[in-house]
């Protein structure tokens, strides 16, 4: 019965004393202990290949017939196709981001996660990276896919640009879905309408399934403002077709601005998470289940 | 070990905002609990104890009054209390169904800080004092409810906690389950001294079994408190004994009895004649000052010419404190808990 115990302190005032260190230490395996469950799904749950790929590839074709019938440029081909890669991503903060911690609520996570000495960053971070493992090789089934029935030509010139792109995309876009994870907890009873609400008008705005440029300057501009996904699409076509996606803005500066969305969602994510746990403790709901 | 008190609460209330006017789950409540003390919340539904677990859990805030954790403010010295505790409640469904369970405790382990090959070792450890074996590479969403609680049980341990909070573990569980859980906290006891739990329930057995001292607790309000032994001479302070006998006491009968030094009362026992038709056998119910009167009243019977058959002494219940105390019992319950 030895086992029982396990730590040497004397007592809870020593076990309660932790240095900066153990504290960094202890979010950063937070993070992994949160991610681990997501990328282990990907093994356990092989239906999602039916799901979240197969599926989704329909919606991709049908953009690449219609292009087809009209005569577009094979470009369009490969437009439609990294937005659909784009879009997995997308889908993934939506659903499992956003809508993350209403689940874990109803789960009981939640009041287990906010016990926890971790921080709730970490969760969120953990969740994110995760998140973002699993999505990968989605994202990267649909492109290779993709490739493979339309023959699609990549003409990348700069890789580094192109990762460059993709992890400034990235981190908005998580951080985002960060930013609603506390907002959908504190605003809905049903995340699954606000994540139904989200879904949709992102493929227009985002320009998921067209060139960001084809809705006009001042919806493009709006979009620039506030859409990582948009933005990150706009110049990952840039980078990826040189010379066919003309975009709204050069690339050096559409990663400006995906940067400074990085900072943005990220501080606005951490200052809901704080929000969220004084309401939480204060109220007494939220955290708790059924309520 | 640390001379601060394992939990301490003074003047603590909670009020939530309700329609059409706000709910007080509890009332001003005064707590003392030493290092290493089993301590148990007894009461029904609604009474509070729920939401006290959550705020000594730092989960919710009192709305007055102090709270403590090993000397530590549950209002602003969270991260530390939260370092030195853990939490299980009952029927709870926590982590996630596809991980398996040596998986998911593992991955709970990290959100202490355990080192990945730490957590996977004390993960083992944990497994097999919980008898959980033949399950470790099982999903977790395939566990019985038994199992499901085991499990949550292990994960509460993970961090070797100094204080643990276990709200209604027994919740939902079957018989054979629900005496597994409270060996496995009596093992936790007799291996880990120092630590502290705060048990809350509505189970007498359990509470009793497992708790050195116990508070009964009704509307938010503390209206007792001390051990089982001390609760229940609070509510009978005189001994009670059932004597059978073969026949009538003679010369004055159960007056005479009744009568002497010591005695209290002596009255026919509710059941009265203890044996089948024809049979003279009759039981009393007498009421001594204390246990050592009760010589005196066995001598008088065999004077008075009857035979003592059976003897036993009557106790009361936790539940017989409950209702002296509440004036209900707690099947009789008229109010939700405001808190989940």
């Amino acid at each position: 019965m030895s086992g029982y115990r396990a730590t040497p302190a004397s007592g809870p005032r020593e076990a309660a004393e932790w240095s900066n260190r153990r504290i960094v230490a202890m979010n950063l395996r937070a993070i992994v202990g949160r991610a681990y469950p997501r990328v282990i799904g990907l093994t356990r749950e092989p239906s999602w290949i039916f799901f979240e790929i197969l599926l989704p590839f329909l919606a991709v074709s049908a953009f690449v017939f219609v292009y087809r019938a009209l005569d577009a440029p094979e470009e369009f081909v490969g437009f439609v196709v990294l937005g659909g890669a784009m879009t997995a991503f997308w889908l993934n903060v939506v659903w499992m981001m956003a809508a993350q911690f209403y689940w874990e609520k109803d789960q009981g996570n939640l009041e287990l996660y906010f016990t926890a000495p971790m921080h709730l960053m970490s969760v969120l971070a953990g969740m994110a990276i995760g998140g973002l493992v699993m999505t990968s090789s989605r994202a990267l089934a649909v492109i290779g896919i993709g490739s493979l029935l339309y023959g699609v030509s990549y003409n990348v010139q700069d890789p580094l640009a192109l990762v460059a792109v993709f992890v400034l995309t990235m981190i908005p876009l998580y951080g985002m879905g960060m930013l609603f994870a506390s907002l959908f907890l504190l605003w809905g009873r049903e995340a699954f309408h606000l994540a139904q609400l989200l879904q949709e008008p992102i493929y227009l705005l985002g320009g998921v399934n067209f060139p960001l440029r084809a809705l006009g300057p001042t919806v493009a501009g709006i979009v620039l403002a506030t859409l990582p996904l948009g933005v990150g699409l706009d110049a990952m076509r840039q980078v990826v077709f040189p010379g066919a996606a003309e975009g709204i803005l050069p690339v050096g500066a559409e990663m400006a601005i995906l940067a400074a969305m990085g900072v943005v969602f990220l501080v606005g994510a951490r200052l809901a998470l704080g929000y969220l746990e004084t309401l939480a403790r204060r109220e007494g709901r939220l955290t708790l289940r059924w309520q | 070990m640390s001379e601060e008190l394992a939990i301490h609460a003074r003047g603590v209330t909670r009020v939530y905002k309700a329609k059409p006017s706000p709910v007080t789950a509890l009332g001003g409540v005064d707590l003392d609990v030493e290092p290493g003390e089993y301590f148990g919340l007894l009461g029904p539904n609604g009474a509070g104890k729920t939401t006290l677990i959550k705020i000594l859990t730092t989960l919710l805030l009192p709305t007055s009054g102090t709270a403590r954790i090993a000397g530590f403010d549950v209002v602003n010295e969270t991260a530390k209390i939260r370092r030195v505790i853990n939490m299980v409640a009952g029927g709870e469904q926590s982590g996630y169904g596809l991980l398996t369970l040596r998986e998911q405790l593992w991955m709970f382990s990290q959100f202490y800080g355990l080192p990945a090959r730490e957590g996977w070792r004390r993960v083992d450890e944990l497994i097999e004092i919980t008898g959980l074996q033949e399950q470790r590479d099982q999903k977790v969403r395939t566990l019985s409810t038994g199992q499901r609680q085991k499990l949550n049980f292990a994960r509460g341990l993970l961090n070797d906690p100094w204080v643990l909070f276990l709200d209604e573990p027994t919740l939902g569980l079957d018989v054979a389950a629900a005496r597994d859980l409270r060996e496995h906290t009596l093992a936790w006891k007799a291996a880990a001294p120092g630590r502290t739990l705060l048990l809350t329930t509505h189970y007498m057995v359990e509470a009793e079994q497992l708790c050195d001292r116990i508070a009964i607790v009704d509307r938010g309000k503390i209206l007792a408190l001390g051990t089982p032994e001390e609760l229940r001479r609070r509510v009978q302070a005189e001994s009670i004994f059932r004597i059978e006998l073969d026949r009538l006491p003679a010369n004055g009968g159960i007056a005479a009895i009744g009568a002497l030094p010591g005695v209290l009362s002596a009255v026919p026992a509710d059941d009265g004649v203890a044996d089948g038709a024809g049979s003279d056998r009759v039981a009393l119910k007498v009421a001594l000052a204390d246990d050592s009167a009760l010589t005196s009243v066995v001598t008088a019977v065999a004077e008075r010419g009857s035979s003592l058959v059976g003897l036993a002494k009557s106790e009361p219940s936790l539940e017989d404190v409950f209702v002296e105390l509440v004036g209900r019992g707690f099947g009789d319950e008229d109010e939700a808990d405001p808190a989940p």
